[in-house]
């Protein structure tokens, strides 16, 4: 898939998390280039996912963050979610059940692609870059994990998102297949000269990569991850 | 390890558990499916004890002759379903445009009271809030209007059942936004939320286009209930909804109480005729709801993004603040006057005070409040045992409800009261004891039954089964596990579930009359039978004292102390 490349690199200055007054993540720099993927590392539970929800703006009213995301030397930390254009792939791929898998492909297509023939173009290219063509009236559910995810990597692609964050969209899925959608995942990245963060707590996503990476939550595994 | 447990718990203490499901269905099914046969015969002419024997089309023909039945059936469908639309349209609006924010969580805090409250007492209040001697006009007059006298136009009993509407809406809104909460609950929403706007999406068209296609079908039973209920209520209407000719389900309980016994046939036949009204109300329901899907997936795909959502939000904000605001001041509306010496138009308060109202009433009010309590209390306890009898046999058997059962559950409020108490009090007097306390708190269960089940079963399903797991390997027997582990674990929502039921029982107006045969007063019957007086200050202390019996028992339940033993302050920031 070939979307204007829009350089720009995602920086974080001083972010950190706190919840109730206790330091989830301690504040940290770190610049993403376009098309580098950084790895941040942690165990679970140690504030990984809520540090992406803090970038992408969907933050839980419940926890506390500092610091600034700038997106191509713009500050975007006051703006709403959806006028960042942060894309975010979770864990579980989130197709949408009540639409078909061309219809959540649509989902994510801006909508000054004003003309159907045009949009159902993309959207069969789209299908066809992910190996899918065909697959369109198909209800989400009757596909596999590895589709499904391709889907949902599409789908947030035809958003066109000026940067990506990938909440260990890798986890669930079995080791032949983590590898080859992990491949799928960094050549979009690449090709799309996005700057992207992977959360992860599985040390082989991080050489993958090829960027910086960061270990988060170290000091705070002792009370961070069970449920008391 | 499940199924080890489900073997562990089978044989003990689990025998005559099994039975309670059944017992609860016979118990509360029953007298529906014999109350609406015990109407189709005599809508049909077959009635013997009142000399029906021919099977004929008699009462239909005298039906659809009688002056004014268009304007009647037009007016209810009207506010019925207008009520049913705005109130949907309300509730799912502020979830969309406030989810998440303060002041929706502030809205939320507020609900249980306004849902205690019963329909009537809101019907009575904002007749006197909005008449045209009521408060709202005192408060302006004469200084902005001019008048010295209450002016002449029909502000309640408009004769387009506007007053009814809002009435209706109300209370209706803040039940289903609670329903709406409680599917949001399950749903996922925050993830799918999150992806929506991480696609650019704006917050109120997110809503919208990913929540609510996931929710509706939760709500769906609950609006189905609110237009039922909406199109054949009685009380409310009586008050607010015009009287000449008024709506169908008025004029069928009159034909039920006409003193010429031969009207019976009418009114069985204007019974029928309000079932399948409000059978066809909800097919065409149905219908809007494809139209919609239909329409809707365009529109979903279009891949419009929606704006910010501040105008939404504002405007749903608004309206449920005007929503509640209203409600408070048909309550205070209703102490004012019943607490009013004399309160001559356009006086902004009352200009001299008195407790006489209350104690003069004496007896009656003793006598109405204390059956009111009994029965309140007596058909929650039922409808909570029942409840728990079925709950707690599910889980040991490992059964999962359907969405049938679910459609049963329902049964006794999609459809209309007046379609079908006639039939039962029929079964009740032939079985000989009708008038009876028994046949009150049972035709009371009918409508409590389902509320208790409902606002009490999602917390006992989602109790962490590994709590009774535990127990069960230390040792206890299932039901020790039921009265030792979940039911103090649960005591808040049981103990919600029953304020529940007895405010649902409080509001019961035609069951009362029906299954009491005229011999039990409650405050309910005692503040209709009042309509029409002039004395809003006695008509003030019946339907006050009927508004605030249910917020006590939701405000005792609310008071208790959360008992949770701590071994000492909990971990900053731990989960919840």
């Amino acid at each position: 898939m070939t979307t204007e490349p829009r350089a720009g690199r995602l920086e974080l200055r001083g972010v950190g998390l706190r919840a109730n007054g206790r330091v989830l993540i301690a504040p940290f720099d770190l610049t993403v280039a376009a098309g580098q993927v950084a790895t941040v590392m942690g165990p679970s539970g140690c504030g990984k996912s809520s540090l992406l929800a803090y970038i992408c703006g969907t933050l839980d009213p419940g926890l506390q963050a500092d610091g600034r995301v700038l997106l191509a030397g713009e500050d975007v930390t006051a703006l709403p979610p959806e006028r960042r254009r942060i894309g975010i792939l979770f864990q579980d791929d989130l197709l949408f059940p009540h639409l078909s898998v061309a219809e959540n492909l649509a989902f994510g297509l801006p909508p000054d692609v004003r003309d159907r023939a045009a949009r159902q173009e993309r959207i069969g290219a789209a299908l066809a870059e992910a190996g899918l063509a065909g697959f369109g009236e198909r209800d989400p559910a009757t596909l596999s994990g590895g589709q499904r995810g391709r889907v949902a990597l599409l789908r947030t692609l035809l958003a066109q998102p000026r940067a990506l964050l990938l909440d260990e969209p890798f986890a669930k899925l079995d080791v032949g297949l983590r590898t080859r959608f992990r491949r799928f995942v960094f050549d979009h990245v690449r090709s799309n000269h996005l700057p992207t963060v992977l959360v992860t707590h599985d040390p082989a996503d991080a050489p993958a990569c090829g960027g910086p990476v960061i270990q988060i939550g170290l000091t705070s595994e002792a009370n961070g991850g069970e449920i008391p | 390890m499940a199924a080890a447990i489900r073997q562990l718990a089978r044989p003990v203490g689990g025998a005559w558990l099994r039975w309670v499901p059944a017992l609860t269905l016979a118990l509360f099914l029953a007298p529906v499916g014999a109350g609406l046969i015990g109407t189709w015969l005599p809508a049909f002419g077959y009635f013997p004890a009142l000399g029906g024997t021919e099977i004929g089309l008699a009462p239909w023909r005298a039906l659809v002759s009688y002056p004014g039945l268009g304007t009647s059936v037009w007016l209810s469908l009207c506010a019925g379903v207008l009520a049913t639309g705005l109130s949907t349209g309300l509730a799912v609006g502020v979830v969309a445009a406030c989810h998440n924010t303060r002041m929706f969580a502030r809205l939320r805090r507020f609900l249980a009271p306004l849902l205690a409250v019963p329909h009537l007492a809101i019907a009575v209040g904002l007749s006197f809030l909005i008449a045209p001697s009521g408060w709202i006009l005192r408060l302006i007059s004469p200084w902005a209007t001019g008048w010295q006298v209450p002016p002449d136009v029909a502000l309640v009993q408009d004769p387009y059942g506007l007053a009814l509407t809002f009435a209706l809406v109300i209370k209706e809104t803040p039940y289903l936004l609670l329903m709406t909460i409680a599917a949001l609950d399950q749903s996922r929403a925050g993830e799918r939320l999150a992806v929506a706007r991480s696609l650019g999406y704006g917050p109120v068209t997110a809503w919208v286009k990913t929540v609510l296609p996931a929710i509706y079908p939760q709500i769906r039973l609950p609006i189905y209930a609110v237009l039922a209920y909406s199109l054949s209520v009685v009380d409310m209407a009586i008050f607010l909804a015009p009287q000449t000719p008024p709506p169908l389900a008025i004029l069928v309980f009159r034909w039920f109480n006409d003193p010429d016994l031969a009207m019976r046939f009418v009114g069985a036949a204007g019974a029928v005729l309000q079932l399948a009204m409000v059978v066809a109300a909800i097919c065409l329901w149905r219908l809007a709801e494809w139209a919609a899907e239909c329409l809707g997936r365009r529109w979903l795909t279009a891949g419009g993004r929606g704006g910010s959502g501040r105008l939404p939000s504002m405007l749903a904000e608004g309206a449920m603040i005007g929503l509640y605001a209203t409600a408070a001041a048909s309550l205070l509306g209703l102490a004012l006057w019943s607490l009013a010496r004399r309160w001559p138009y356009p006086e902004a308060l009352p200009v001299s005070w008195t407790l006489d109202n209350w104690l003069r009433q004496g007896p009656g009010l003793w006598w109405a409040g204390s059956t009111t309590l009994l029965t309140g209390v007596a058909a929650a306890a039922v409808a909570l045992a029942l409840t728990l009898g079925c709950l707690e046999n599910e889980q040991r058997r490992g059964l999962t409800t359907s969405g049938r059962g679910l459609w049963l559950l329902y049964a006794p409020l999609l459809v209309p009261q007046v379609g079908f108490l006639f039939g039962t009090q029929v079964l009740t007097i032939r079985m000989g004891f009708d008038g009876t306390w028994a046949a009150l708190i049972w035709s009371h269960l009918l409508f409590v039954l389902p509320y208790v089940f409902l606002s009490l079963a999602d917390s006992y399903r989602r109790l962490d089964p590994r709590y009774a797991r535990a127990a069960l390997c230390l040792g206890a027997s299932p039901n020790r596990v039921f009265w030792r582990v979940k039911l103090p674990m649960l005591v808040r929502p049981v103990l919600f579930a029953a304020a529940v039921g007895f405010a649902v029982s409080v509001a019961q107006y035609l069951p009362t009359l029906f299954a009491g045969a005229g011999r039990f007063a409650t405050l309910t019957t005692e503040a209709v039978a009042l309509a029409g007086g002039a004395d809003r200050r006695v008509l003030g202390v019946y339907a006050f004292l009927q508004a605030v019996l249910p917020l006590l028992a939701f405000a005792a339940v609310l008071a208790l102390p959360a008992r949770r033993r701590r071994a000492g302050p909990a971990p900053a920031g731990a989960p919840l």
